[in-house]
């Protein structure tokens, strides 16, 4: 390929990577609080679609982001109602909800398939887009990807250095003892569900008005939820490191097209698939990874220790459980 | 722990007992929240509702040809989930069906495509059937393994294996299978006739899928009430510790209820291959596997309501082709039904609950 520029590549990872990232910080912060919402893959479709519609209809941007967040708090309110409040499985009530709101936008978005309609334009940095390299890679882009780099520092600043922040953890980990301490867990974790829905809403949005615009059967923002869902645990509940696993996976999407062209004789279809076993692997790695045998080995290997010790991590404890006053 | 108060003692939810009048107010209650979402979106896409839900009706019982269609919907759906309340019953989440039943349609296309222009049509379409579930089962035991070897959640194995095993159809069609001359998303070449799933032609049913549903619903309930394995599973699924402590393996009895989920999730996507479609397509599965998890979530993990419920499903799924043709309306409308009707569902019996229990609470 003689049209190959890591640059030009660069700036595409991070373009790529913006819903993605938005949508696994979102969650990230929700499964902190201890609930987990499965219904991301529909609700970023759903989101999407409204926010294309009514940025369409009103010709007006930000009414659809405004819309497309107020959308995914909306089915994320729902998953932590059915769970603190009617006390039913978040798992069950989650999938329901995914399935259930691809097809509601699918539904309700059919007329508007393969429609022209707004989209954000792009908003140089003034100054700090004139860096060599840097300013192309990183400050050429439009709102919503700055929006979500900011949001890396912002998720894990206030998750780990904020007096807010640490309630959020400690309910995530141990609600009976927060409660214990003043913090009533019910209202904490329908917060945080809102917040996180909020962002997974701006993902949606993010698609149909930035990444892919428009909207259509299949939009192409299919099977982003159940990733970032896998970067949440890739991530190890960090929002830092689940942001890794995001450009990570950007850039495999990415390299998948130039992948084609450089070996054509590997199918596309072994490409498109490639992330989901890998995710699998590493999964799998850092489950074996944690066993004593393997710490014992890895007791004198400096560098595989380093490796372990950034890759392993633990889930908030009550994640999914239900909290319960008695 | 005690989760509500009924007649003054301590019970957890699963021992709340309900009166028939008690069924009949929440199922009525819930008809009418889905009815009147339903409605509402309609409403929101600027379609008639009552001429919406007539059609559905009509292309799905409306005629023995749609009604046709209706029960080669129901069979894999039957199919899948009963293999679903085998994993239901031992607490795990088996979202992999999907997959599994891809990989049965593969396994079965692989077999049937030795069977082309041999003298012994039958003893092919009889061997792919048993491709079917040995391929079903080997993709459940892979997500099995991952969960018990391997420490991955079973929903992130599943979904996973899902996209592999969409992906392979894919590859598939467009490679090493594709139809001579030019390959497409219509999928693999037909099969001859003779390898077709044989059917009563004055019916237009298969005999033979039909059995295979009633058996794998007259062997479910059989296998989960009668045997030592239904009560292994069930008494893992509602207790792992307890049972690891009363000896019980409760890795084994999680790849037995896997290896079961996916013969029989496998054993659909034969149907599909050699009932429905004749081929292999991109979108053999047709969703089935996901939607047979919500039917036996509304079916409250019955094995003997799921096929009513499957039913009901199929009739929705069916009937919906219509919506295009005659209201220039998505046939998604359907899932949206469904979903609606299984969280309603579990919003008003819950919120019953609660409502009869308020106070009494300690």
């Amino acid at each position: 390929m003689s049209d190959f520029h890591v640059t030009i590549l660069l700036a595409s990872v991070i373009a790529a990577a913006a819903p993605i990232l938005l949508a696994t910080l979102g969650e990230t912060i929700t499964e902190k609080s201890g609930i987990i919402n499965l219904s991301l893959d529909g609700t970023i479709l759903l989101s999407a679609m409204c926010a294309f519609v009514i940025a369409l209809k009103t010709d007006n941007i930000l009414l659809g982001f405004v819309a497309a967040s107020l959308v995914g708090a909306l089915v994320a309110g729902m998953v932590a109602f059915f769970s603190i409040y009617l006390k039913q499985s978040q798992v069950a009530v989650g999938f329901v909800l995914t399935l259930m709101t691809r097809d509601l936008a699918y539904f309700i978005g059919s007329p508007y398939s393969r429609m022209p309609g707004p989209q954000v334009g792009p908003m140089p940095v003034p100054f700090l887009s004139e860096i060599p390299f840097f300013g192309d890679v990183l400050f050429r882009h439009n709102l919503p990807v700055y929006f979500s780099m900011v949001m890396i520092g912002v998720a894990w600043w206030y998750v780990y250095k904020t007096r807010l922040g640490l309630r959020l953890r400690s309910v995530g980990e141990n609600p009976e003892a927060s409660y214990a301490r003043g913090i009533n867990p019910n209202r904490v974790q329908m917060v945080y569900a809102l917040c996180g829905g909020l962002l997974v809403g701006l993902a949606g949005a993010t698609f149909s008005l930035c990444i892919k615009p428009g909207w259509g059967q299949p939009q192409g923002a299919e099977g982003t939820g159940w990733i970032a869902l896998a970067l949440v645990i890739f991530g190890g509940w960090n929002p830092v490191k689940a942001a890794l696993g995001a450009y990570l996976f950007a850039f495999l999407q990415v390299m998948s097209i130039y992948f084609q062209g450089w070996l054509p004789s590997i199918p596309a279809q072994v490409f498109q698939v490639a992330p989901f076993p890998l995710m699998i692997f590493i999964l799998v790695i850092m489950f074996f990874a944690q066993r004593e045998s393997f710490v014992r080995w890895a007791k004198d290997k400096p560098v595989v220790r380093a490796v372990i010790r950034a890759l392993s991590s633990a889930a908030p404890s009550s994640l999914g459980r239900r909290y319960s006053e008695e | 722990m005690a989760d509500y108060v009924q007649n003054g003692q301590r019970i957890s939810a699963g021992q709340y007992t309900e009166t028939v009048g008690d069924y009949i107010r929440e199922g009525v209650l819930t008809l009418v929240v889905v009815l009147a979402f339903t409605t509402f979106v309609l409403f929101i896409a600027g379609a008639p509702p009552l001429d919406a839900y007539y059609h559905i009706f009509k292309g799905s019982l409306g005629s023995w040809g749609k009604f046709t269609h209706v029960i080669k919907a129901w069979i894999p759906l039957t199919l899948c989930s009963c293999g679903l309340l085998y994993t239901f019953r031992i607490g795990l989440w088996n979202i992999g069906v999907e997959g599994q039943v891809v990989m049965g349609a593969i396994f079965t296309t692989y077999a049937l495509r030795f069977g082309i222009a041999t003298p012994f049509p039958l003893v092919f379409l009889a061997l792919s059937f048993a491709a079917g579930i040995a391929g079903g089962a080997l993709w459940a035991l892979l997500a099995g393994f991952l969960k018990t070897k391997g420490g991955v959640h079973e929903i992130f194995a599943g979904l996973g294996l899902n996209f592999v095993a969409q992906g392979t159809v894919l590859w598939l069609i467009f490679g090493p299978w594709k139809r001579p001359g030019v390959a497409s998303m219509s999928g693999t070449e037909i099969f001859p006739t003779d390898l077709w799933l044989p059917y009563i032609s004055s019916l237009r049913i298969s005999p033979i899928g039909l059995a295979c549903a009633l058996g794998a619903l007259i062997l479910t309930a059989a296998m989960l009430r009668y045997t030592r394995v239904g009560l292994y599973l069930k008494a893992i699924g509602n207790n792992p510790n307890s049972a690891y402590l009363l000896g019980l393996k409760p890795n084994r009895y999680m790849l037995i209820a896997m290896i079961c989920a996916g013969g029989f999730a496998g054993l659909a996507g034969s149907m599909q291959v050699a009932g429905v479609y004749h081929r292999l397509i991109p979108s053999i599965s047709s969703n089935y596997g996901y939607l047979s998890l919500l039917v036996v979530m509304l079916a409250n993990f019955n094995v003997w309501i799921a096929p009513l419920v499957a039913f009901f499903f199929a009739c929705l799924n069916v009937g919906s082709i219509q919506l295009p043709m005659m209201l220039q309306l998505d046939s998604s409308l359907s899932g949206v039904i469904q979903g609606t009707l299984v969280l309603a569902t579990l919003a008003v019996h819950a919120w019953r609950i609660r409502q009869k229990t308020r106070g009494a609470r300690p």
